[in-house]
């Protein structure tokens, strides 16, 4: 990877961190509320497999830790902001909250609470894809314990059986809230399990984003060439709770300090100051920009944005008999 | 003795009953080493064991579906599922299967099986972890729908599902899990299925609800007291079988009647408890029944939270209105 990729990863996977954390304050200063999920520790996940698919053109699904694979298929991050702060401007318009972002424009199909329920949502979009032969796949991104929903195998099983264009990445980071992976999943190397669905695939060091970049370009052009579905599953860890409400007992510590010493930032950051791509001062600077824009653009702007309206709240549940006129793009079907 | 909340009471009773019957087991995400995520099932898995207490996968339909192969062969499984939006994975195993077998096999099976679920809004959650859908499963034959409303029914009713031997959805409304503390005597005496409770007595208006709204009715009530009028507050407690004679008593009585639920209002039980003071009741009534309810739409967020559910504000006036009907 050249200086100027791996600058933009830094910078896009710090700018990821800093915005969690200024969720983190927002929601104990009670503007956000609902459930917050972050997604700290595991930037290089998804900022990995984006960079090696087309961020805005393919579809992409997730899950409710759903933050940063907003800012990596592209969104407006003000737009997202706004939407945890509960706002009219907010990408949902204050309708979905910190789970449900959304934004059809970068084709991102959303953050979904219900564990499980993308797998099959992605087998739909993918067998769109592969029936009106777009230029495009989907990726499907959930967690460890998403995979010991019934969907993860019935889906798994329709995409190798159709040889659809769908990407399955899994964010293993060895807990489902409070229960470890091998207290749950008898078979705890996913990768086996896709197999054993026919879906081919691979595992990643999920804390270093150029092992993730890597191993995302070969899935990605496995299912770009119509090879059919691919299984990735990164290896990784989230540095806090499962959600702000998450008491954190069931986790070792000395595990928990093992995984802080991995964190992707800091890998790739002293990997390019070694190799004297970047200094201490700029990553310095870098970071007070960061900083400097969350709060004065973003922030601020989720703060003043208004309050959905009341008088809006029986719409949009029908088509046509709620008074609106507005219908989604896909009505021309 | 000391004070206890809900969520607490839902412990207590669930201790007591594991320590009366080796029969009963727990199962479900995160119960055991976690204690649940609201903490209902705490240290059980260390005073009971891990045999007695599963931590299981995430995947609702096997819970149930396991439930319910434990219920034929003589267990007493107490089934959590996390939030009740995360309940539809189980569906089928609930109402094909569970509340099926007694009938299906004519009482050569039967399914004596507890699903408890965190339910209900006003803690600024989205959609799933907010709405009240009680009406899907008490649409079903052959299952309970129990919905506590305090402390000390979350106690006595949650014993009662788990000795009664068909399936009861047990719906613990999360609003008030932590919102007061009663005495709870841990005797292990169980409270009455199948029958409402009279809050409070009162000879001019009936007021039918239950879960949560219970609070924000009894306060609507006890202001109304101020100015002379006396309410009769109804918790349906179980929300089927429906205990309708309770309530058709009261507004044999009263002549008037305001049914306050947080469902979505068509087709929801303040349906059902409608049209059943109409079939059974209408001589009785001097105004139009109504409900004040829940909006047909999807849960909102928290900015439009406060405004979809019951308010104080809202109950008060339809009260109003149902008295001044001529
Ligand atoms: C159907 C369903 N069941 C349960 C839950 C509650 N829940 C939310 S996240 C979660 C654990 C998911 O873990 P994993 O898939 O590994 O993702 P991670 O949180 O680790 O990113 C659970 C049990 C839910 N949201 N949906
Ligand atoms: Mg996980």
């Amino acid at each position: 990877m050249d200086t100027d990729a791996r600058k933009l990863l830094l910078e896009k996977m710090l700018y990821a961190r800093r915005f969690e954390e200024r969720c983190f304050e927002a929601y104990m200063e009670r503007e956000i509320g609902g459930f917050l999920h972050l997604y700290v520790g595991q930037e290089a996940c998804v900022f990995g497999v984006m960079a090696a698919a087309r961020a805005g053109e393919d579809a992409v699904i997730t899950g409710y830790r759903d933050h940063v694979h907003g800012l990596a298929v592209g969104m407006d991050s003000k737009l997202m902001m706004a939407e945890l702060f509960g706002k009219e401007s907010g990408c949902c318009h204050g309708r979905g909250g910190s789970m449900h972002l959304f934004d059809l424009q970068k084709q991102f199909y959303g953050g979904y609470a219900i564990v499980g329920a993308p797998f099959a949502l992605a087998i739909g979009l993918a067998k769109a894809i592969q029936l009106q032969k777009r230029d495009q796949i989907a990726i499907c991104i959930l967690g460890d314990a998403a995979c010991n929903q019934g969907t993860f195998h019935e889906s798994l099983n329709m995409a190798a059986l159709w040889q659809l264009p769908v990407l399955f990445v899994c964010e293993n980071n060895l807990y489902g809230i409070g229960t470890r992976i091998d207290r749950s999943t008898a078979v705890t190397e996913l990768i086996e399990r896709a197999k054993g669905c026919g879906v081919t695939g691979a595992q990643a060091d999920g804390q270093d984003i150029e092992a993730v970049f890597e191993a995302s370009k070969v899935a990605v052009e496995h299912v770009r060439s119509g090879q059919g579905p691919y299984f990735l599953e990164l290896k990784t860890y989230r540095f806090r709770g499962h959600s702000m409400s998450d008491s954190n007992v069931y986790r070792d510590k000395s595990e928990e300090e093992q995984w802080a010493g991995r964190d992707p930032i800091q890998i790739l950051k002293n990997r390019m100051l070694e190799s004297q791509e970047i200094t201490e001062e700029e990553y310095k600077s870098l970071d007070k920009e960061i900083l400097d824009t969350i709060e004065n653009e973003v922030v601020a702007f989720a703060r003043q944005a208004p309050s959905p309206d009341v008088e809006d709240l029986e719409k949009y549940v029908l088509c046509d008999t709620d008074g609106d006129s507005e219908q989604g793009v896909n009505t021309n079907g | 003795m000391s004070k206890i909340t809900l969520v607490e009471a839902v412990n207590q009773a669930l201790e007591y009953e594991m320590a009366h019957n080796n029969n009963v087991i727990i199962l479900g995400e995160d119960v055991g080493k976690n204690g649940g995520v609201f903490r209902a099932t705490l240290d059980l898995q260390s005073k009971f064991g891990e045999e007695r207490v599963l931590d299981t996968p995430l995947a609702e339909s096997m819970i149930v579906g396991t439930a319910v192969g434990m219920a034929t062969q003589g267990l007493r499984p107490v089934a959590e599922i996390q939030f009740m939006g995360f309940i539809y994975p189980a569906f089928d195993q609930i109402i094909n299967h569970a509340s099926r077998l007694r009938n299906r096999t004519r009482g050569r099976l039967h399914c004596p099986l507890v699903i408890r679920a965190p339910y209900g809004g006003g803690i600024h959650a989205p959609e799933h972890h907010s709405e009240s859908t009680e009406a899907l499963f008490a649409h079903v034959p052959g299952l309970r729908v129990v919905i506590p409303s305090s402390p000390l029914r979350a106690y006595g009713l949650l014993l009662a599902a788990i000795r009664d031997n068909d399936p009861v959805l047990f719906l613990e409304p999360k609003r008030i899990y932590r919102m007061v503390k009663q005495e709870v005597p841990n005797k292990g005496e169980a409270l009455p299925l199948d029958e409402c409770f009279v809050l409070r007595s009162g000879t001019d208006i009936t007021l039918v609800t239950w879960g949560a709204m219970v609070h924000e009715t009894m306060k609507v009530a006890e202001s109304l007291a101020l100015q002379g009028v006396e309410a009769e507050v109804i918790d349906v407690a179980t929300i089927k079988p429906l205990d309708i004679d309770t309530i058709l008593q009261s507004v044999e009585k009263t002549g008037r009647c305001v049914i306050v639920q947080e469902a979505a209002k068509t087709c929801s039980v303040g349906a059902e408890i409608a049209a059943q003071i109409a079939e059974q009741g209408l001589l009785y009534l001097c105004a139009p029944i109504q409900r004040v309810s829940g909006f047909d739409t999807v849960m909102p967020l928290f900015k439009l939270e406060d405004y979809y559910m019951p308010s104080e504000n809202r109950i008060y006036s339809a009260v109003k209105q149902t008295m001044e009907f001529a």
